[in-house]
């Protein structure tokens, strides 16, 4: 039986709740008035099912919740509904986002906007639902983009900035915002829902204009196109990408404006760096123990700072780059792994060293894998990553060229 | 062909299924002749035709150098861009090769070099086959294989040596290459069986060679040429633009598909709707009076209509070859009632009028199917 839909809430004024990163991204779907969101349960996506259902049955919200057979199937189903002109949401974590991995592929492919959190946990086996950075990364070259939050309020905000710019004609691309598994997922912040008018202002409805699938714009979608075309549609996809960096731009000048939050650059979060020495970079919850153990550092006389990248794909390089570029040292820190690679780093401290290399001047760049399968940044592991990129910048250390395994048991 | 060539390539132009294993055969076939004199080569099927469909040109390729070093660069290739033979083992397909959209359709010759050859196994002569070939912009050497076109089959290969007198037609334009003592020992290793081996004599000995100038051949046939979109005029999001209701599709026509096609007698026609029905690919098209006209460009020759047609030799299929071109005929009957009745009667072979009992007799490159070529060497 169909549940009593309650007349929606007229109050348009701001309020505040004490939501889970997952509550908060509901409250997004809500606020951006999404048409068709396909659910699959995993945890820890499964808290955004559970807080989204919950919106639909106390008449909160208005969406085609539609429980699919698995993620594959869950991805597809968005993937079509946002084809006919539908706002989408999606979502899953681990390996049930590898599940739905030829469906996340192609949507990018055919530069639908389907936006999506993937609650980052590790790659079952073995069992573990806490967080690793993996199952988004796995995604990393095809064309979606990837923002990482650090708060549930960030989660809301950047689901907001995601339908706005993946959304953008000139962008059309998907959004996967990484969650951290229980931190962000699962753990109640204050968070602050804006009033549907500010929202209203800051997204416009969704419009694809002549690529809508209708019967009264007959076109084909996806055909065989082998080496004849192939070449063009992809070079098409990286002009989308390029775009991207701008669109976000834009979007999080407007969000400013409007909101109040986001920072003074949408890519990166720069916490005292000002006169800082040796920085660490990363990217989502691992920011908050590692800016407690800088405040520690800082009282003991270390010019020592954060920077936390929010945007992962498009990597907004020069702005990285110029970031980056000031430090004497920089700590990579990865809640990821890529077995075999370079130096044996992590994803993002390739990605780093990669993008200083033709630099005049570039910082030493230690890389750390840390907090693996959710493990906590504990403040002695972050002394550890202090001390071995402090050393790195001192020259001590040829530190730069390998990888550190941090808080690990021999 | 000089002494200082280091490579030959062949390719064969087949029907797509029907003739897959035959062009296999030849080009593999051609790879290991070759290699009884110390030469190397690599056979490869064109990439982009797989899946095959019935009756869609076809490509396979061999390519025979002096050694590895001359062979790398005729390799990692979907196609080679140049042909020193093209090998057609059906005759219509000299009436153009179009072979998937965008692909267009290609006159026969197109890939072959100045001075190369082309080969079309047909029981017609080379006059006959060259009235049907595009018009030559550089010169060639047109070879006829005798025979008629091999529809051998895919799974179950039916051989009629077809494979054998095209390897000896082989040794005959190509010596340096494809000996022939090499063929007929390869075919008698393969074989153990001499009539087999005759069969590449007898290619060998009754290929009939006839030069062909830049300028002969017939203007006839439709251009299909296209340009293939860029980066910045392709539309976004993989999206081509969809055939409008009733419209067909400007970049495929597959009529290229055809080896035979339905001739229909507007006078006999009772006007029953089953060709209409069941042709597979929406070709019939309804006149004002309710008869039904063949769109020739949208027919690939299957023949259900003339199965599936109640009335005896009402509609007939009739070897391609005997027309120029793809112009509806239903217009020519309304407007010419006799002249429209006497060419359906020279070119079915079939009395236009029901109440002569004339017996309808099998046209030459009939249904393969039902009347398999017994042309060639296995005489």
């Amino acid at each position: 039986m169909a549940v009593e839909v309650k007349p929606r809430e007229s109050s348009d004024v701001e309020t505040e709740q004490l939501a889970t990163g997952c509550e908060a991204i509901a409250e997004a779907i809500r606020l951006a008035d999404v048409d068709v969101m396909a659910a699959y349960p995993i945890r820890p996506y499964d808290g955004v099912m559970q807080a989204a259902a919950k919106l639909i049955a106390n008449g909160k919200m208005d969406v085609e919740y539609i429980v699919a057979d698995g993620e594959h199937s869950q991805f597809e189903i968005v993937k079509h509904a946002c084809a006919v002109g539908s706002r989408v949401f999606v979502g899953s974590s681990g390996v049930g986002w590898f599940y739905a991995f030829e469906a996340i592929a192609v949507t990018a492919g055919l530069r639908l906007p389907v936006v999506a959190i993937c609650g980052n946990r590790a790659l079952d086996d073995p069992g573990a639902f806490g967080t690793e950075h993996n199952d988004s990364l796995a995604v990393r070259d095809l064309g979606w983009l990837l923002p990482w939050a650090e708060t549930a309020q960030e989660a809301m905000d950047l689901a907001l900035m995601a339908w706005r710019v993946g959304e953008d004609k000139r962008v059309s691309l998907p959004v996967a915002i990484g969650l951290d598994g229980a931190f962000l997922t699962h753990s109640q912040q204050i968070v602050k829902i804006p009033t549907q008018a500010a929202v209203n202002t800051f997204l416009p409805p969704f419009d694809l204009g002549d690529r809508l699938l209708h019967p009264d714009n007959p076109i084909t979608i996806a055909p065989q196109v082998d080496q004849d075309w192939l070449m063009e549609i992809r070079m098409q996809n990286d002009q989308a990408m390029r775009k991207a960096e701008g669109v976000i731009r834009e979007a999080h000048a407007d969000f400013k404006k409007l909101f109040g939050r986001g920072g003074d650059s949408p890519f990166l979060d720069e916490y005292m760096t000002d006169d800082a020495e040796v920085v660490f970079f990363g990217q989502g919850t691992l920011a908050l123990p590692m800016k407690v153990a800088i405040r520690r550092l800082r009282k003991e006389g270390h010019k020592v700072g954060l920077v936390r990248l929010k945007w992962f794909r498009p990597f907004a390089t020069d702005e990285i780059v110029k970031c980056l570029s000031r430090f004497k040292a920089v700590g990579v820190i990865d809640r990821d792994y890529s077995f075999g690679s370079p130096y044996y780093g992590g994803v993002l401290y390739n990605e780093v060293r990669s993008a200083l290399y033709s630099q005049p001047k570039r910082p030493v760049v230690v890389g750390f894998i840390a907090g693996l399968g959710g493990r906590e940044i504990e403040q002695p592991m972050a002394q550890e990553i202090f001390e071995k990129t402090k050393a790195a910048a001192s020259g001590d250390l040829k530190a730069g060229d390998t990888c550190h395994w941090i808080g690990v048991r021999s | 062909m000089s002494e200082t060539e280091t490579s030959i390539t062949i390719e064969v132009v087949y029907r797509g299924i029907f003739q897959k294993t035959l062009a296999q055969r030849i080009c593999r076939s051609i790879v290991l002749a070759a290699r009884k004199r110390g030469h190397t080569g690599t056979a490869f099927a064109r990439y982009g035709d797989s899946p095959e469909r019935n009756g869609v040109p076809a490509k396979q390729f061999a390519v025979v150098a002096s050694n590895d070093i001359e062979l790398e660069s005729s390799m990692a290739k979907y196609e080679p861009a140049v042909v020193d033979v093209s090998i057609a083992v059906d005759d219509t397909l000299v009436k153009g090769v179009e072979s998937w959209a965008w692909y267009g359709r290609q006159p026969i010759w197109k890939p072959v070099r100045k001075d190369g050859f082309v080969l079309v196994t047909s029981e017609k002569t080379p006059d006959e086959v060259l009235a049907q070939t595009d018009t030559a912009l550089r010169p060639y050497t047109l070879g006829i294989v005798p025979g008629g076109a091999s529809f051998a089959g895919l799974w179950v290969f039916k051989d009629d040596h077809t494979d054998y007198r095209v390897l000896g037609a082989l040794a005959k334009i190509e010596p340096q290459w494809v000996r022939l003592e090499d063929v007929k020992a390869l075919i008698k290793e393969q074989t153990k069986d001499d009539g087999a081996v005759a069969s590449a004599q007898y290619g060998y000995d009754n290929t009939k060679l006839r030069a062909v100038e830049a300028g002969e051949g017939t203007s006839g046939h439709e251009k299909l040429q296209f340009d293939k979109p860029g980066w910045t005029t392709m539309r976004p999001g993989i999206i081509v633009d969809a055939r409008k209701p009733g419209e067909r599709n400007p970049f495929y026509k597959k009529y290229g598909a055809r080896t035979m096609r339905p001739v229909v007698n507007f006078d006999t026609c009772i006007k029953c709707t089953m060709c209409w029905l069941d042709c597979p690919d929406e070709c019939f098209e309804v006149t004002p009076e309710g008869h039904y006209e063949v769109v020739y460009e949208a027919c690939i020759g299957c023949g259900i209509c003339a199965q599936v047609c109640p009335v005896k030799d009402c509609i007939v299929m009739v070897d391609e070859l005997k027309f120029e071109d793809n112009k509806d005929k239903w217009d020519f009957w309304k407007k010419d009632h006799d002249g429209y009745n006497k060419w359906f009667e020279s070119k079915s072979g079939v009395s236009a009028d029901p109440k002569k009992l004339v017996p309808s007799s099998p046209t030459t490159n009939a249904n393969p199917g039902a009347n398999p070529t017994t042309a060639g060497g296995d005489e």
